[in-house]
């Protein structure tokens, strides 16, 4: 049966100085179609969608929507069209309402009133209810995406483009949202589901087409390909799990109690009351959607937001009011979120770098005066033993890649051989090589005796490295449970903040 | 269609370039604008960049000039340089340089008409104070309360002004003076004075500071944990906090640095060049000397290079005004062109101009 696709790409290419980012790519979107587009960081995906939704012109090659030839200028023309995309990052204005939120990214908006009842019979058919007058700063992360959904779907689109939709939600929003989305097709809307999820795209899509380097480099039916398969035609070679040490922890050196912290600003999260205990040797993996608190606690156990007393102990000290500097000669140290303004300095080069945080632990300093020879030569020393591709160290931190960079920031830790580690997000944006590599260091330093913090939004991720694992919502940790006695429901209830004590663990 | 394309890494060919060709650029716009004025253009930029320095009849007299007017600006944006990398806008630094040289002269002239050699070192540590305790009140608000220290050091500059008026005609008012207004002369006191020191070039004490504040300032920058702190607050912020800078602490120090140099800036003037505690006393060095500090990029040598040449510009102005009749805001709108030809020169350093159409589908 051979129908009129509803989106069929031919040739497309877009290039950018130094990259090509895509190169000759041609598939097909069938109405009624879940289809993955699937691919590392640095694939192409995002410049492809891109280009479908009118946001960059492509170079070369030509789109069709039903039959028609498409080349949207901007996104309004595409949506005029009927192709509508909800994005990785929201575009929402955390101090007004639903409603207003909506009637912002529309032509001609409705009377609010008729708008609100819109967005309610919308919300409610499509199983995402939504109250059009609360504000957008006192949604959750999957509540917010529910207004980034119900704003296209309240333009009937025929494709609806999804940029990684799952990576803010918990467990039991992505069935909320898996159960919209099937609706969506059984309507004879097609959808184009962006994502680096292997296990969701094969529980979801009917179709995947696999980019890699900018290139189509295999159409295939997720369904009929088991999980690895799908990561070796991304990856292009076979990737191995990492290992762990095995040996048992030692005695705890690192112990929250009661740490509480206000918010630094009105949209923040505050700590409340967080107790944990980390072991010598231990991965304890802290899991959670993206802003329940995962940057501050990084921050209070970094030294960058001051504690009290009674908060925090390293090997019975109290250290809760020491600045980071002091925390770092100790051997407390840690790897923020962000790479590029706050792990790193985007303009200065990869010795300065090195500087920010290892100048006291590797000897840089004499009587104030920084020694940028042994700078460089620590530079080095990361670069070499991570494999970081970049031509030196003086190179600035922004022309490196995500994930060279992020090996770069991980690195930096690792090799001044810390007595405890806190990580965020170490593998965010990082692509599948790099993100195995980053792991398997944070557990070969495990294995020598260092406790490790993970905190991490992908739960894969903390399942295959964390001896223990725990939960943050809403400034609050769940107590820690041993990786081996979770199943993916336990985890999910955990994140959605059913709060386990020590006695109903048993 | 001409669009910016940010560059992956700062480009140090235009780093280094961006203020010679915003010179050049200057010196275009400039000259239309002396001949807009009616001024035959060539004559005119000739009179202001080349005689102060090489005409037969008065190079003699204005060469000396140079370092004279240098040295203030030099010395104070060395010192403004601190802060601006760091982000922290001093901007009242004539408020300073004025409190400088007030408490350093008040304190000498309490001391007169002793002859003692100590009198001119107790001088200079009184000015280096008065200026740090001027800076160190928009510091210490900024601390505390979070205001805004360019506007506060700039209303300071007026509060400044008006106790340098009340000193000049009240509390350090000459007694010997047949009742005119303004201090002792202290260049003329030897205890006090700031002489020139290699006869014909105009180097006084404030010079020499000025070349060791340009070389303590390089050290700093490259060598110093202080001066890699410095960079990285104004470049990175959340960086800076993350490797262990104390903000407030950073705040204070540059402060409190850029306004010890401003004050000796003011005292090493007072005691020499301007030689007394006037109601005139501030010429607007302390202004300039943010264009010189962004001039020269901000780096001490630059700094350096960039000092020399607006003090070019003063005395070629002074020149170009009693010999052409240019007026002097016009000079003032020189130095202004500058500035601006520098900050748009300098998005070359960040970003690539590309030309073209986007893309053809």
């Amino acid at each position: 049966m051979s129908q009129t696709p509803l989106l069929d790409l031919s040739g497309l290419r877009k290039a950018y100085p130094g990259v090509v980012a895509n190169d000759d790519v041609t598939f097909a979107i069938q109405p009624g179609e879940v289809h993955a587009l699937l691919g590392e960081n640095g694939a192409g995906k995002s410049t492809l969608v891109k280009m479908i939704y009118g946001l960059v012109r492509p170079d070369a090659g030509t789109m069709m929507l039903n039959g028609t030839p498409f080349a949207p200028a901007e996104p309004r023309a595409a949506r005029a069209a009927g192709v509508a995309m909800v994005f990785q990052h929201f575009s929402l204005f955390e101090a007004l309402s639903v409603a207003e939120n909506v009637a912002l990214g529309m032509e001609n908006p409705p009377k609010p009133s008729a708008l609100a009842a819109r967005i309610t019979e919308v919300s409610n058919t499509y199983g995402l209810p939504l109250d059009p007058n609360r504000r957008v700063g006192d949604l959750s992360a999957g509540e917010r995406q529910r207004v980034e959904i119900i704003r296209c779907l309240l333009q009937d689109p025929r494709l609806l483009i999804m940029d990684e939709p799952t990576s803010v939600l918990t467990p039991q929003e992505v069935d909320i949202l898996f159960a919209t989305l099937r609706k969506l097709r059984a309507e004879g809307s097609a959808i184009l589901y962006i994502s680096h999820k292997l296990e969701e795209i094969r529980s979801l899509c009917d179709a995947a087409t696999i980019l890699r380097l900018g290139k189509v480099v295999a159409r295939c039916n997720p369904r009929e390909k088991t999980a690895s398969e799908l990561a070796e035609l991304m990856v292009g070679t076979s990737l191995k799990p990492p290992k762990s040490g095995g040996a048992a922890p030692g005695d705890v050196i690192l112990k929250a109690q009661d740490l509480s912290m206000p918010s630094a600003s009105a949209f923040g999260t505050p700590l409340r009351n967080i107790s944990f205990e980390l072991r010598r040797g231990e991965v304890l993996g802290i899991g959670g959607v993206a802003g329940n608190g995962q940057d501050e606690l990084l921050m209070a156990l970094s030294g960058e937001r001051k504690l009290p007393k009674g908060s925090l102990y390293f090997d019975g000290e109290d250290i809760g009011t020491r600045p980071a500097d002091m925390r770092r000669r100790i051997g407390v140290l840690s790897a923020p979120e962000e790479r590029l303004g706050h792990a790193a300095a985007p303009n200065m080069s990869l010795t300065e770098n090195a500087a920010l945080t290892a100048a006291r632990r590797q000897g840089m300093l004499a009587r104030g005066f920084v020694n940028w020879g042994a700078a460089k030569g620590f530079a080095e020393k990361v670069i070499g033993a991570f494999d970081v591709r970049t031509p030196g160290p003086n190179v600035a931190a922004r022309a490196l890649s995500g994930g060279n960079l992020q090996k770069f920031v991980i690195g930096r830790e690792v090799m001044q051989a810390p007595e405890v580690l806190i990580v965020n997000q170490p593998t965010w944006g990082v692509d599948a090589a790099a993100a195995a590599f980053i792991r398997q260091s944070m557990l070969d330093l495990a294995a020598k005796g260092t406790g490790v913090v993970v905190i991490s939004q992908d739960l894969d991720e903390l399942m295959e490295i964390s001896d223990r694992f725990a939960a943050l919502n809403e400034g609050r940790l769940s107590a820690e449970v041993p990786t081996g006695d979770l199943t993916m429901e336990k985890i999910g209830l955990m994140l959605g903040g059913a709060q386990t004590t020590a006695m109903e663990q048993a | 269609m001409i669009w910016l394309e940010k560059r992956p890494a700062p480009s140090r060919t235009w780093s280094a370039a961006s203020p010679i060709v915003a010179v050049f650029l200057t010196l275009i716009a400039g000259g239309i604008m002396f001949a807009i004025l009616g001024k035959n253009p060539f004559e005119a930029l000739r009179t202001i960049f080349w005689d102060p320095l090489f005409h037969e009849q008065f190079a003699s007299f204005s060469r000396p000039q140079l370092l004279v007017k240098a040295g203030p600006l030099i010395l104070i944006a060395i010192g403004l340089s601190f802060g601006f990398r760091a982000g922290i806008w001093n901007i009242g630094a004539e408020g300073q340089y004025i409190m400088g040289a007030i408490v350093g002269a008040a304190v000498g002239l309490a001391l007169y008409p002793s002859e003692s050699a100590l009198i001119f070192p107790l001088m200079v540590v009184a000015g280096a104070f008065g200026g740090w305790a001027w800076a160190m009140i928009p510091g210490l608000l900024k601390v505390r309360f979070g205001t805004n220290e360019i506007l506060v050091s700039l209303m300071l500059v007026y509060v400044a002004e008006n106790i340098l008026a009340s000193a000049a005609v009240g509390w350090l008012k000459n007694p010997d003076g047949a009742g005119f207004p303004g201090s002792r002369n202290l260049s003329q006191w030897d205890a006090s004075a700031n002489p020139e020191l290699i006869a014909g070039t105009g180097a006084h004490w404030g010079v020499m500071a000025a070349v060791i504040a340009v070389i303590f300032a390089y050290v700093v920058f490259t060598k110093h944990i202080l001066g890699f702190h410095i960079r990285l607050s104004g470049e990175a912020p959340r960086a800076a906090r993350f490797a262990g800078v104390n903000p407030s602490l950073l705040v204070l120090v540059c402060l409190g640095l850029s306004g010890a140099l401003a004050g000796l800036a003011g005292l090493f003037e007072v005691t020499g060049p301007a030689g007394q505690i006037g109601i005139d006393f501030n010429v607007g060095y302390g202004f300039t000397a943010i264009i010189v500090a962004f001039l020269g990029r901000l780096h001490p040598i630059g700094i350096l290079l960039a000092g020399l040449l607006m003090a070019l510009t003063y005395i070629g102005g002074e020149l170009a005004s009693f010999m052409l009749s240019i007026p002097g805001a016009a000079i003032q709108a020189f130095q202004g062109m500058l500035l601006f030809f520098l900050l748009g020169v300098d998005v070359a350093t960040h970003y690539r101009v590309r030309f073209g159409r986007k893309g053809v589908v």
